[in-house]
């Protein structure tokens, strides 16, 4: 079939990119890969820098990305697209959340949250998609929708067809938000 | 049907498809979910120990009364069942038992990265090691049928990336064997001098027979790629292996490691020019391999600490390493954070002001060394804080006591804070133990445990009154305080530090995290008030941050516990209760 592929998925512990590599997971074992998804639970989840690994292909062994090796990250916080941007292939796409998490080091003042990310990330040769996602899932009816906003937009640089995606979020997303779900899905996908 | 699985929920699939009936475990990353989804499946009786010496015995006892029973644990908490499970090598079982033991390498949720094969050599008992989901599945099987067949404990290694990954497994029928009959026998099962003089012998002819079984069962396997280089490997080192090298070299995939194969790795070695041995932390595949007078690579190459990575066998096999980008900016780092509302940091906040010594013990109170709060003198094991104070304050002839306590969570105290704080009572010392009750197992994710009413299902069961049972042991200074409020929990640590005899402070608040906690509306920064003096920052809340030189409340995280409130000198924390009314 083709090489292994690899996503990331980043944000800071208690964000939901549960649900997003769930999605996904779906998404490429229907469509016939073999996948790969891997996570860190325990004590990083308590508001730490936290990341989900996605890999799929003909057979994929490693369940974790190194450094240069992927494809797309998806991220939910501005600062852990730069953080973890050393993973990303030269050629590889960001997707990501403009919202900015202080971590405690910026909290305490300690360190300064760096400013203009994207143009910065961008100036490295990085493609970066950046935008509001937490508006976006407001205007679809909830804040926790960012997950599946940023999954729309992941969307448009996979070769995937959209029913595809449809049955992936009906098959994941209980059913009272479904329609929510896939309203913040198409805003994620049109923005 | 094919589906994606995290290897933990594997593991428990392959429970309850071998029939499984009895499973006893206590929680620790990356364990936990494994006793989380068996307990999904109503056939099988799932129960939280109180530790997991206790869910070892529980299992063997199940085990006896002929049942296939589990238990299982982090790779510390196996030093903890190391007592049971070294005898239970020598009584073998009735029923077939299953250990589940998850190693850390690279500690993201510990606090050491021990080696846990060595345990299952030193206690002589098999260890399978599984690399993916479906092995996770497929090996819970078949150890069952080598506990049986074998008349032994099996213990399944797990480790970080084959628990917490999701990988495609096929699954299929339960099967559940009769139950084999108990029949008294005291030459197996009593472990006195006499009897187990003649099970030794057992256990060593076992070993012998385990390893002939290693030879030609399958659970080893060979991948020939080639004659210039062997790599013998096991669990996730060999999913980078293949990821790195793929079929350019030939592979001897090691299921099983205790016992080791012999002939099968003399004859591997024999095929090829060069041998090398890719395992996480100690040499223990590449010992054996010496031992067997094998000239063999390992750990003149490879790190004994931490985790291994595609990236790193590229590096250290001079093979070509991927680049990354990088920005210039230095990226703040974002460690793990007590949580907004969390009652641990009023206390915490208390204790600083106290200027106290903390020794402190394994839980999400852990984070309370972070800083600013910068809190906590020591933390070694489960149950130390409490042990630790009692040599502390005697051997300090008077001058530790007074300003030091132990912190010490509900479940950790449960599992063994109790027998340290025994020894304070029997023996006297002038300690004052102070246990965090937060309602619940925190750090691993919420899990039941003997003080908070409810078991594994969420059904109500017995609940240990912390209180009676402190009074019980001969505390007379028994008394709890919330943790929110910061002027009781000072005059507490003041009067408790004060008196002159042992004493109990219970902190008692559920965690913020819990489902059934209200919390109140968020608080505001009256910006006219504040002095921007950063005072609330001691308390490291992920909540507040200072903006324009003003504190600034984060409404998304807050959820109004008011400690910072009560901190702040000229009052400009507001409750934002007023304005949504």
């Amino acid at each position: 079939m083709s090489e292994t592929k690899n996503v990331m998925i980043v944000g800071v512990g208690g964000q939901g990119s549960l649900l997003a590599s769930k999605l996904l997971g779906k998404l490429l074992l229907d469509a016939g890969y073999d996948v790969k998804v891997s996570e860190v639970h325990g004590m990083s989840q308590r508001g730490g820098s936290v990341v989900t690994y996605v890999r799929y292909g003909e057979k994929v062994y490693s369940p974790v990305i190194d450094k240069g090796e992927a494809d797309y990250i998806v991220s939910f916080e501005l600062l852990e697209a730069a953080r973890w941007l050393p993973y990303l292939k030269k050629d590889g796409q960001i997707v990501t959340n403009i919202q900015q998490i202080d971590p405690m080091p910026v909290i305490t003042g300690a360190q300064e949250y760096p400013t203009d990310l994207v143009a910065k990330m961008k100036a490295t040769g990085a493609k970066v998609d950046a935008l509001d996602c937490l508006a976006l899932a407001e205007q679809a009816g909830s804040s926790k929708a960012v997950n599946i906003v940023l999954m729309g937009r992941l969307s448009h640089y996979f070769n995937m067809p959209e029913e595809a995606w449809q049955k992936a979020m009906e098959a994941m997303v209980p059913a009272k938000f479904l329609e929510m779900n896939k309203k913040a899905f198409e805003l994620g996908k049109n923005a | 049907m094919k589906e994606l699985m995290l290897g933990n929920k594997a593991f428990a699939r392959g429970l309850y498809e071998a029939g499984c009936c009895f499973v006893s475990s206590y929680p620790g990353t990356p364990s936990t979910e494994v006793t989380e989804e068996a307990a999904k499946y109503d056939e099988i009786y799932c129960e939280w120990a109180p530790n997991e010496k206790v869910a070892m015995e529980a299992a063997f006892g199940a085990s006896l009364s002929g049942r296939r029973s589990f238990c299982g644990m982090k790779h510390v908490g196996l030093n903890v069942a190391a007592d049971p499970l070294y005898t239970m090598s020598y009584t073998g079982v009735n029923g077939g038992v299953v250990i589940c033991v998850a190693d850390d390498a690279g500690m993201h949720s510990s606090q050491n990265e021990q080696d846990s094969r060595h345990h299952a050599i030193a206690a002589k008992v098999p260890m399978l090691e599984p690399s993916d989901s479906a092995e996770a599945l497929a090996f819970a099987k078949l150890a069952y049928q080598i506990s049986e067949d074998f008349d032994t404990p099996v213990i399944m290694k797990m480790c970080t990336r084959v628990a917490h990954s999701q990988s495609v497994v096929e699954i299929s029928e339960r099967v559940v064997p009769e139950r084999k009959a108990y029949e008294k026998n005291i030459p197996k099962y009593v472990m006195m001098p006499g009897n187990a003089i003649r099970r030794h012998p057992f256990v060593e002819e076992r070993t012998r027979k385990l390893r002939e079984w290693a030879e030609t069962s399958g659970i080893n396997r060979v991948e020939m790629g080639g004659t210039e280089v062997g790599i013998i490997t096991h669990s996730t080192s060999y999913q980078y292996v293949k990821e790195v090298f793929g079929d350019s070299v030939s592979v001897l995939k090691l299921g099983m490691v205790n016992p080791l194969p012999e002939k099968m790795i003399k004859d591997f070695a024999s095929k090829v020019k060069k041998l090398v041995v890719v395992e996480e932390l100690d040499p223990i595949i590449e010992n054996h391999c010496k031992a067997l007078g094998l000239t063999v690579s390992g750990k003149d190459i490879l790190p004994m600490e931490g985790e291994f990575s595609q990236n790193m066998l590229r590096k250290l096999f001079e093979k070509e390493v991927p680049a990354g980008n990088a920005i210039e900016d230095t990226i703040p780092m974002r460690p793990p954070v007590m949580c907004a509302g969390c009652p641990h940091r009023g206390l915490f906040y208390t204790l600083n002001k106290n200027k106290c010594t903390v020794l402190g013990d394994i839980g999400c109170y852990t984070l309370g060394a972070v800083a600013p709060l910068s809190a906590i003198d020591m933390t070694l094991c489960m149950g130390a804080s409490v042990s630790a104070i009692h040599g502390y304050n005697i051997a300090g002839d008077g001058a530790n006591e007074g300003k030091t306590v132990a912190v010490i969570g509900d479940s950790t105290f449960m599992h063994s804070g109790m027998t340290g704080l025994a020894n304070i009572a029997y023996n006297q010392s002038n300690s004052t133990v102070i246990i965090l009750d937060n309602s619940i197992t925190g750090m691993t994710g919420h899990q039941q445990n003997p003080t908070t009413g409810y078991n594994i299902k969420g059904d109500p069961a017995g609940k240990i009154d912390l209180e009676a049972l402190c009074r019980a042991m001969g505390f007379n200074r028994v008394r709890v305080v919330d943790p929110y409020d910061l002027k009781a929990c000072d005059t507490a640590v003041k009067e408790e530090l004060a008196a002159n005899e042992p004493s109990v402070i219970i902190s008692r608040r559920p965690c913020a995290l819990l489902k059934y906690v209200k919390h109140n509306a968020p608080l505001t920064v009256n910006a006219d008030k504040c002095v921007g003096c950063k005072s609330c920052m001691r308390i490291g809340c992920p909540a507040i941050s200072i903006k324009d030189g003003k504190a600034r409340v984060d409404a998304t995280l807050c959820v109004g516990c008011g400690v910072c409130e009560q901190m702040c000198g000229v009052k400009a924390f507001e409750s934002t209760k007023k304005e949504a009314i």
